[in-house]
């Protein structure tokens, strides 16, 4: 069971409504330390609407949004992440006319570049290496993902929000990225991820939270999501194993 | 006997609800304002004898259309163009080369307006097709480009539209300051000429208000101010909204040319700078957001507003500035020429705390 | 993924524009008067270039179109106007040192004042609109009215002529072109702001969130910058850029009148459009443009001078609908 003192981040009762629709219905959702939570769901369940709610892109209406025991529910976005919660969304980020330099430059507040820094970024993702001062926008699909990962992680956060980083990438990537997230997990940063990707949910998570219609419908252990075939078909529709 | 004369007050009624297309003013304050604007236009030869407060009046009538026309576009649709200056200019220079260049009678003045009205429909198209791809600002920003070469046209093309000092004609005989329809005066006042155009004028506009009325309340109406509201649900629901609101542009566009050619035979002359400058862009704004955007009501209330304040402010900010003489800086603040200083504040004071416009607070006491 | 030499080509052409038009316009012309016209065109180019790319970092950073920048033009030159007052003196004097330290008063002066005026500008009205694209035209508007008439109310409406620097009225000879001397030092003024202000924005992480912010406005904030603060600055910064133009443009012309915001807003727009909003490289390439098109065409066929310009805008719309160089969309 999920002790209090695990918890890193912890939604309450959230509702967002955006114009004059309502996304999410009173989400309830909890993060532990150091782990990797899943949050799965169905095309426009509301997944990535939780995410920008998180983050303070989008306001709640209602319900409580608490960080490492603080109340970060009403707070501006650049103060949400300089609490250490980093957001990696799903188009990416990125910024398509500064170089990959510039873009990772920018994530490193005011210090600036320490060597360490860039050092844990090309570990994991060597081929930004190659491409360092290129222009971000003429990267692959594959290395803006990377690069956007990279900026997430090129200083030590506490919190990693990550929507669906392997949509559209080559399996070799897909792999590469899954092994990024797994260093991340052992070095005791918290991943709150949402993907599509079962295989990769399965190999990457460890609890699970499924939202549909705007409201959270199971938590629980992912490795149980996983072995039980019917519960998958019962709360995402088809079997996702087969997604690649 | 009392039923019968309840059934004349409910025919009566009812005629006067489809006159107005089922949207009358609404509040009792405001509809008895809209009666005393009615009326007191209607006779305004014999309350305001004059040729200068005919010619107000007249520019009032005009600028109603003008107004009315403009806010179908930003009110109703949320369109913000700037190319509107553009459209009254074409509808006037139509009638004033038909004029100047052809012969004097009812058919060059009919032939003209249908002309201008024609390009200005072939002009409309076209920029409404053009704003489907273009985002709010881009396309304002556009329209003030294309404003602007209207006028640089008009001022370089000595040959057609008389260059910077414009086109002088004569109009039908019946419409000239020495025309005399009665021998004597009615009221004390005599009928001639400019009497009979500002009639003309009144009734056409009238008229054309009504048909906007019509048009404001009709299903066309109401997908209009659905597309202002969210255009991408009105999108999702099957409506081409290209196709709206290039007909809307081109409804306002006509109705622009069309005022634009009451404008040039009431003034027996037309210029750049009476019909295509820019200031008379700024002035449709002020009267649009005065008096209420989103309320053809508006566009009436706006218009009488920013019409007297430009005629008599400056009379009245004449006696404070001479009563100021003494200090320099404050006399030159209050200064007759000063007028769009005060107006100008008006307007931002407005677009802060009233965004409704006057007509928009009146209606709201609810 | 690499660029075949067609996707090359596209992008590299809108740079190559300017130097197009210039190469093409001297069979049109004449090598005699192209290079008068070429240098009078760059420096106009220059010149609108300081004007337009304040509203284009204005609108790129914060999504404002502030239909108000023509009156900050306005006010730089006639604050400009007034500081040369004083130093009529130093304008007269034969000496280029002393010309050129009164010219350099007077521009800090425009911009400082200019700058200031932004600041409570943008305080006072811009605040109230972000996020409302048809209140800001509203409001911007009506403020653009109120600014200019309250010019003519300090300074009176009579145009004020602003002669050039003693030692700047002549003009330099090339062989058989002459370029008048002013030309040369706005030139060089305008061309050293434009450089300050790439290097600004390249060099600094300042210059670097703006850029970023122009992009995407929303993954700069969840990177942890406060970009409210940073709107303000940039305000500021497009406001004073157009006090700056105002006074070269004051100066150039000899003479400042209360229309002279006014007549360079549709050229600005008419930039803006063609280099695509929010891109300042785009920015320049369009100011460079519509300065070369305006002294071409009034040397080649004044009558289309005036209208030229809206002709370029269209042409080029028609190859890149967006504008040249335009910023991707959020």
């Amino acid at each position: 069971m999920i002790g209090a003192g695990d918890t890193l981040l912890r939604l309450d009762g959230v509702y967002t409504d955006i114009g004059r629709y309502r996304i999410l219905h009173g989400v309830d959702l909890a993060v532990r330390r150091g782990r990797v939570t899943m949050l799965l769901g169905r095309n426009g369940a509301g997944k990535t609407t939780t995410l920008r709610t998180i983050m303070g892109l989008w306001r709640a209406r209602r319900g409580d949004i608490v960080f490492d025991g603080q109340a970060i529910t009403a707070m501006q976005t650049p103060r949400i992440a300089r609490l250490g919660i980093a957001y990696v969304p799903e188009n990416m980020g990125i910024f398509g006319r500064l170089t990959v330099r510039e873009n990772l430059f920018l994530a490193t507040a005011p210090r600036g570049f320490a060597q360490q820094d860039l050092d844990r970024v090309l570990e994991s993702f060597p081929a930004l290496k190659l491409k360092w001062d290129c222009a971000a926008g003429s990267l692959s699909g594959g290395q803006k993902q990377m690069l956007a990962i990279g900026r997430a992680i090129v200083e030590q956060r506490r919190l990693l929000l990550v929507d669906e980083p392997t949509k559209g990438l080559s399996p070799a990537m897909v792999d590469q990225l899954a092994a990024a997230l797994l260093q991340l997990k052992s070095e005791q940063t918290s991943i709150l991820l949402v993907e599509q990707n079962f295989q990769v949910a399965e190999a990457v998570g460890d609890d699970v939270a499924v939202i549909d219609e705007g409201r959270i419908i199971h938590t629980g252990d992912m490795a149980m999501l996983a072995a039980d075939e019917a519960l998958q078909h019962r709360l995402l529709g088809l079997s996702m194993a087969t997604a690649l | 006997m009392a039923r019968a004369f309840d059934k004349t007050t409910d025919r009566a009624g009812s005629w006067l609800s489809w006159l107005v297309s089922d949207d009358p003013p609404g509040r009792v304050t405001l509809n008895a304002l809209m009666l005393a604007i009615l009326a007191a236009l209607a006779l305004a030869p014999f309350l305001f004898p004059g040729t200068k407060a005919l010619g107000v009046s007249s520019r009032i009538c005009i600028f109603v259309i003008l107004v009315a026309s403009y806010d179908l576009m930003l009110g109703y649709t949320g369109i913000v163009s700037f190319a509107h200056t553009m459209f009254f200019g074409i509808g006037a220079y139509g009638v004033a080369i038909m004029l100047a260049k052809g012969w004097v009678g009812w058919g060059a003045v009919i032939l003209g307006a249908a002309a201008g009205a024609a390009v200005s429909l072939a002009v409309a198209t076209a920029i409404g097709i053009l704003s489907l791809r273009l985002r709010t600002i881009f396309f304002s920003m556009i329209t003030l480009a294309l404003a602007s070469f209207a006028q640089i046209v008009a001022e370089q093309w000595r040959d057609l539209t008389g260059g910077e000092d414009g086109l002088t004609f004569s109009v039908p005989a019946i419409l000239r300051p020495s025309f005399r329809l009665l021998p004597h005066p009615v009221m004390g006042v005599i009928i001639n000429g400019p009497v009979i155009t500002y009639y003309m004028t009144f009734i056409a506009a009238l008229a054309l208000f009504l048909i906007m009325l019509r048009i404001v309340n009709s299903p066309l109406g109401l997908v209009l101010r659905a597309i202002r509201d969210n255009e991408f649900r009105v999108e999702a629901m099957g409506y081409q909204v290209v196709a709206y609101r290039t007909l809307i542009c081109v409804l306002s566009a006509v109705m622009a040319s069309l005022a634009g050619a009451l404008m040039a035979l009431a003034l027996r002359y037309n210029g750049p700078d009476v019909t295509l400058s820019f200031s008379l862009m700024v002035d449709i704004l002020l009267m649009v957001v005065i008096g209420g955007m989103g309320s053809l009501y508006g566009a009436v209330v706006g218009s009488i507003v920013v019409v007297l304040a430009q005629y008599y402010l400056q009379n009245m900010l004449g006696g404070i500035s001479d009563a100021l003489a003494g200090m320099p800086l404050l006399s030159a603040l209050f200064h007759p020429d000063r007028w769009l200083l005060w107006l100008g504040i008006l307007f931002v004071l407005i677009v802060t705390f009233l965004p409704q416009g006057i007509v928009g607070r009146l209606r709201r006491r609810r | 993924m690499s660029e075949n030499w067609r996707d090359r080509l596209q992008r590299c052409a809108p740079y190559a524009l300017a130097p197009l038009v210039i190469l093409a316009a001297l069979p049109a012309i004449g090598p005699g008067p192209w290079a008068t016209l070429t240098l009078a065109g760059l420096t106009m180019g220059v010149m609108l270039f300081l004007v337009a790319s304040g509203l284009t970092l204005i609108f790129g950073l914060m999504d404002v179109l502030n239909f108000a920048h023509a009156a900050f033009v306005t006010v730089g030159a006639y604050v400009a106007v007034s500081v040369l007052r004083p130093l009529a003196g130093w304008t007269a004097a034969q000496s280029l040192t002393l010309n050129l330290i009164a010219l350099l008063v007077a521009l800090i002066a425009a911009a400082a004042a200019s700058g200031a005026l932004g600041f409570v500008f943008e305080r006072l009205i811009i605040r109230q609109v972000y996020g409302a694209p048809l209140r800001q035209i509203l409001i911007t508007i009506g403020g653009l009215t109120v600014i200019e008439q309250l010019v003519i109310v300090i300074w009176g409406p009579q145009a004020i002529p602003l002669p050039r620097p003693a030692s700047l009225r002549g003009s330099v000879f090339f062989g058989s072109s002459s370029i008048e001397t002013y030309r040369l030092v706005a030139l060089c003024v305008g061309l050293s702001v434009a450089v300050a202000m790439q290097l600004f924005l390249t060099r600094t992480r300042l210059g670097l969130v703006v850029r970023a912010g122009v992009e995407n406005r929303e993954m700069i904030q969840a990177l942890g910058y406060n970009i409210r603060r940073v709107f303000v600055g940039v305000f500021m910064a497009g406001t004073a850029l157009a006090g700056m133009g105002g006074m070269m443009w004051g100066q150039y012309q000899a003479v400042v009148g209360s229309q002279i915001g006014d007549s360079m807003t549709i050229l600005v727009f008419i930039i803006l459009i063609i280099g695509g909003l929010g891109s300042v490289s785009g920015c320049f390439i369009g100011a460079i443009l519509v300065g070369l098109t305006s002294n071409y065409v009034d040397f080649l066929a004044p009558k289309l001078a005036l209208g030229s310009n809206v002709l370029l805008m269209a042409l080029i719309l028609l190859w890149q609908p967006r504008g040249l160089l335009p910023i991707s969309e959020q």
